[in-house]
């Protein structure tokens, strides 16, 4: 029985036939044979990423394993979330130490997507390892030292090379569940840009930019950074309540579609400048919820988009293009004028990996309401971003084409031969991966 | 004192979900299932969460020579038994396979049947105790597309009203669960109107809380005791010919 699925973008909408994970033994059997599927954990990828003909639900696949408390290692399945993390260890000191901008994403999807957040690096960088079903239907334990090129392959592989089961992740000690928040209002996009140096001795850093303002305000932005608070920090009155405690904020929720137009130049410039406004820059100490996950308190923010929904474009230049070519990609897009209040500027210190999307250079992500002009623009962003030396990232991408993905992510070929070597039959295949042309022309093409 | 709760069938979605709501309340817990890897995942699993103590135990509801043994050799006695255990089976393939017949009627009504009795013979001595078994709304009329399903659950409703009136005076209790449709794996797969169907979570919610209110009776969700009603008003002659 087929079910309409799709992710956090809503677009694009995928009918599948939905196996929910509650067995590996039963996995092991339905995959036996199968060719399309794809697992997926929470939807919060914008896109098709975990979008196929067949869909592995690893929701309920959700126990926590084990807990050494010395060392804070966890083992827990695939399907476990970072909210659950954070509900069950942050109380006990433990912190993931690298977290995305929402909780709700399971363990498996941090892992294919090797999510990456306003710390330093990415979240497989603190997996010690997983266990693997692969298309031959051999479960593997994948480590830097056990099927290391799986492991390497399955870091940001989008699920590709097989369903992950379980993993063992290294938790980050923290003294109280408070962040010292340092908020700098900036003029301009050189300024957000320089103000990441600034604020370097601080483990936290990310930026909000105006993605309408024109002119001279191009780019102005709020840049926040922080770093956990120490327990001698806390003030007298926090202190009074138990350090790793929080209050819980209040939550809100969107609880029907906003009519298509309610997201429009107007209304969106206005949201900015009342934000810029709210936001001088300042010194204060907030929770981590509030900190790390500011959109959380809104159920269901994305119907604010309407039902036609949208997508978000994330991409990525290098060092040596970021100070001719940042100005330019924002520039475009301010003319195009169909922009979003959401837009995120982030510098990344050095890194490499295989596939992952994040490396050195400064990322920028806009979400943007769809619309039929919406398409040709993103093409022609990625024109240009190719001849920047930049990449797209995948967990958000509902649109690129082939050659996006080819010639922005160096390793792209060989991805494809491991893959293809690994699963003849394409036996994991997401509609993303059909997309991006990475199943053609093999032996077992779709 | 840590109160104990066992669960009969600690593998369903169901199970997992009361387990986790009694763990949270505090209770310890013994979670009994046939596949000892999977309860064990689930037993730590709780452990790590809720601090909770949590053991895992191998229990296969159909063997009935068994009982005896699997009772004796529990880590303590339970203040609350959850017979949470249940077989849908497939009725096409029942009426010509024996074996799925059975099981059916055998998971569903006498193993539950049996499991119970020792436990409630037990609270009746001890003067206290709560049973809650899951049965079925399937078990409030006989339907054709069903016969094995609901003729168990109907014969296990009507066992639990029994036990309620025999434990009464001594101080135990028994509660009767009747689940309309549920989002688990027992029904996966199928379409079911959103509107009257639980989530796990919340189906085990509703039911602690009538647990702790010491109720007779409970459907999940409450708006199934209105359908029943009226399916059970159809007169026979109209109902014969309905394809439910």
């Amino acid at each position: 029985m087929k079910t309409r699925v799709t992710n956090w973008g809503n677009y694009p909408v995928a009918e599948a036939e939905v196996f929910s994970l509650r067995r590996e033994d039963e996995l092991r059997r339905r995959l036996a044979g199968a060719r399309g599927v794809i697992a997926r954990g929470m939807g919060r990828c914008y896109g098709d990423s975990s979008l196929a003909d067949w869909i592995v639900d690893t929701r309920p696949y959700n126990r926590i394993l084990s807990f050494d408390a010395v060392r804070g290692i966890v083992r827990c399945e695939a399907g476990v979330t970072i909210a659950d993390l954070l509900e069950v260890f942050l109380p006990r000191g433990w912190f993931p130490p690298v977290t995305p901008g929402t909780k709700y994403v399971s363990i498996g999807g941090a892992i294919a997507s090797d999510v990456h957040g306003k710390g330093p690096g990415s979240f497989c960088d603190h997996v010690l390892e997983f266990r693997l079903l692969t298309a031959d239907g051999e479960a593997r334990t994948c480590s830097r030292t056990e099927s290391p090129e799986r492991f390497e392959t399955t870091r940001g592989g989008m699920g590709l090379t097989g369903v992950i089961l379980e993993a063992t992740l290294q938790l980050m000690p923290v003294e109280t569940a408070c962040i010292r928040e340092q908020v700098t209002s900036c003029p301009d996009l050189e300024s957000v840009m320089a103000s990441f140096q600034s604020a370097s001795a601080n483990r936290y850093s990310v930026a909000w930019i105006d993605c309408v303002a024109r002119g001279r305000r191009m780019g102005r932005g709020i840049l926040m950074s922080g770093d956990h608070l120490p327990q001698a920090d806390l003030s007298a009155r926090a202190r009074r309540h138990p350090p790793l405690n929080p209050p819980a904020g209040r939550r809100f929720q969107v609880p029907f579609f906003f009519p298509n137009l309610a997201l429009n130049p107007w209304t969106i410039r206005a949201f900015n400048q009342a934000y810029v406004w709210a936001n001088p820059t300042r010194q204060r100490v907030v929770g981590t919820e509030a900190f790390f996950y500011p959109l959380d308190f809104v159920d269901d923010w994305n119907r604010i988009y309407g039902r036609r929904g949208f997508t978000q474009y994330q991409f990525l230049l290098p060092p040596e293009s970021c100070e001719r070519g940042l100005p330019e990609m924002l520039e475009r897009i301010v003319k195009f004028g169909a922009g979003s209040f959401l837009a995120v500027l982030k510098k990344f210190s050095p890194q490499e990996t295989f596939m992952s999307f994040p490396r050195e250079g400064f990322f920028l992500a806009l979400d943007f309401p769809l619309s039929p002009a919406l398409f040709p623009l993103l093409d022609d962003l990625d024109r240009r971003l190719l001849e920047l030396g930049g990449r797209l990232y995948l967990a958000k991408d509902a649109r690129m084409k082939p050659e996006t993905f080819f010639g922005g992510y160096p390793n792209a070929r060989e991805f494809q031969r491991r893959i293809r070597e690994w699963d003849p039959e394409a036996r994991f295949q997401s509609h993303q991966s059909r997309r991006l042309g990475l199943h053609e022309g093999g032996s077992g093409g779709s | 004192m840590m109160k104990n709760a066992l669960i009969l069938g600690a593998t369903s979605d169901l199970a997992r979900a009361l387990a986790d709501g009694l763990a949270r309340s505090g209770w310890s817990l013994t979670l009994a299932a046939r596949d000892a890897e999977a309860v064990g995942r689930i037993a730590s699993d709780l452990a790590i969460r809720h601090g909770a103590e949590a053991k895992a135990v191998v229990f296969d509801a159909l063997e009935l020579s068994r009982h005896a043994e699997f009772a004796a050799s529990l880590p303590c006695r339970p203040d609350a038994v959850y017979a949470v255990f249940g077989y849908l089976g497939d009725p096409i393939l029942a009426r010509t396979d024996a074996e799925e017949r059975r099981k059916i009627l055998d998971t569903n009504f006498t193993a539950a049947v049996h499991v119970l009795d020792r436990f409630a013979a037990e609270m009746e001595k001890r003067g206290s105790g709560l049973i809650v078994g899951i049965s079925s709304v399937a078990g409030d009329r006989g339907r054709r597309s069903h016969p094995y399903y609901c003729a168990a659950k109907a014969g296990f409703t009507a066992y639990l009203d029994a036990l309620r009136g025999r434990l009464h005076s001594s101080g135990a209790h028994v509660m009767t669960v009747k689940p309309g449709f549920l989002r688990t794996r027992m029904t996966e797969g199928m379409k079911l109107p959103p509107l009257i169907t639980a989530t796990p979570d919340r189906a085990a919610a509703i039911i602690l809380r009538a647990a702790e209110k010491r109720r007779d009776r409970v459907y999940v969700l409450g708006i199934w005791r209105w359908i029943m009603s009226v399916i059970r008003m159809i007169p026979e002659r109209i109902f014969k010919r309905l394809p439910l």
